[in-house]
């Protein structure tokens, strides 16, 4: 998994309007952390393996590159059962973003499709706890969700009112692994959507839900005080896997072997 | 991963190498490109009952809890069909698990339960596609770390195209509106 790496930089040195920042990866270490999200009940922390992320979310010019490349995802051609009717419905034409928007975060992409690009790469969606681990760092801490001035930093931007025009990717502050955007820009698709099995009313005590699952039944979410996590899985459940938003983006994840 | 990355890029040059045909209608399942093992051992694609109606649901072999019920609720949907209908009507279980749900284990279930497999087939595949067909059918799963599965329930009748024609969460009897679709 290192060669693309390389591979990236070398293209970017020699093509003009590329964009290093987008095309490369980190590495973020494994990790055992208190997780909102317990992998089975009364487990309260998940471990992640050390993995690589994208520093920026995908943007409209790589999606677009993707797209004209595998032809069934363009909007015009995609199966409706993989991407519901609005999927990039913000594009100007059937394979091409809107003018002035390349570096934008490429939203109103589904599960499916956003699957499909890091597939073609030959990586994946991050798993959510994946993604929670490096939701979890500052710019100079790995897990700073106990300091207050983050927490209230990252609450800011949930606060604030969706603009009409999204920022470039690359804009927000590079967090302690170098990862951007993480808070501040866009959701993001994980790859684990499906997992995202907590009640529907998570405040109800017992389990309105048991008869529905087969096993231990749903899962009860740690962290109440924690409200930009809360949101972040809220949102996630309540999407299905065709679904797009245009606030909704993803960013690719690898393995390391 | 490469050779997902491979199939992806494959799929989008030639798509005749789809499973899907082009005739397949927008919301039609068949259009994943699933590559499932039969309790045989056989490859199959997600499409392998085409032109049949399809009742299809997800489960694991070792789940021994309220799981085995899955397969009593497919049989007592079956019951509530005609003799016609019933010879008409495919059943597709694919396994949440496969590390332990091998064409072997499958074939075992199949015998233990007296599993007519002329008409069901148990099925196997990877954990991607296995991601992809739950989100198909917007079911929910999760591996636990002692490696059982947690995961809702659902039997879908897919149409002759692959289409969810109807949905069904209830488990131990037989839903009224699976019958509905069916007679």
């Amino acid at each position: 998994m290192r060669a693309p790496v390389v591979f990236w930089l070398l293209l970017a040195t020699t093509i003009a309007h590329a964009q290093p920042l987008a095309t490369t990866r980190v590495r973020v270490p494994g990790a055992t952390f208190e997780t909102i999200l317990p992998p089975a009940p009364a487990v309260k922390t998940a471990t992640v393996a050390a993995f690589e992320l994208d520093r920026t979310p995908v943007t409209n010019a790589q999606f677009a590159a993707f797209v004209a490349a595998n032809t069934r995802w363009r909007r015009d051609r995609v199966a409706r059962v993989f991407a519901d009717p609005v999927y990039l419905r913000q594009w100007s034409s059937d394979t091409t973003p809107a003018p002035g928007t390349g570096k934008q975060p490429v939203t109103q992409v589904s599960w499916f499709a956003a699957k499909a690009y890091c597939e073609s790469r030959g990586e994946r969606l991050p798993t959510w706890h994946e993604w929670e681990w490096v939701a979890a760092a500052s710019t100079t801490a790995r897990d700073a969700r106990k300091d207050p001035a983050w927490r209230q930093a990252v609450l800011d931007w949930y606060a604030r009112p969706a603009g009409t025009t999204l920022p470039d990717v690359g804009g927000g502050e590079p967090n302690v692994y170098g990862v951007r955007d993480v808070h501040g820009l866009v959701w993001e698709w994980v790859l684990d959507l499906g997992s995202m099995m907590v009640s529907a009313d998570n405040r109800e005590q017992g389990d309105p839900d048991l008869a529905k699952f087969c096993g231990s039944g749903a899962l009860s979410l740690e962290q109440k005080d924690n409200f930009a996590m809360l949101m972040r899985i809220a949102t996630l459940s309540s999407m299905k896997a065709a679904y797009t938003s245009k606030t909704m983006g993803f960013r690719c994840a690898a393995s390391l072997e | 991963m490469k050779f997902f990355a491979a199939l992806v890029l494959l799929g989008g040059v030639l798509p005749g190498m789809a499973a899907a045909k082009e005739s397949d209608p927008p919301d039609s399942i068949y259009q994943l490109e699933a590559r499932l093992t039969d309790q045989a051992g056989h490859a199959q694609g997600l499409d392998l009952y085409r032109g049949s109606p399809v009742l299809i649901t997800m489960f694991y072999g070792s789940c021994q809890a309220t799981c085995p019920l899955i397969i009593d609720t497919l049989r007592s949907t079956e019951r509530g069909l005609s003799p016609e209908q019933r010879a008409k009507l495919r059943v597709l279980l694919i396994s949440f698990d496969p590390e332990r749900d091998t064409p072997e284990a499958l074939r075992a279930i199949a015998a233990t339960r007296h599993i007519d497999t002329t008409r069901w087939t148990l099925a196997t595949t990877d954990a991607e596609t296995v991601r992809a067909i739950a989100a198909l059918l917007d079911l929910q799963y999760r591996r636990l770390p002692s490696g059982e599965f947690n995961h809702s329930t659902v039997i879908a009748l897919l149409s002759p195209r692959g289409e969810i024609q109807a949905r069904s969460t209830q488990l131990g009897r037989a839903d009224p509106e699976l019958l509905k679709h069916l007679h």
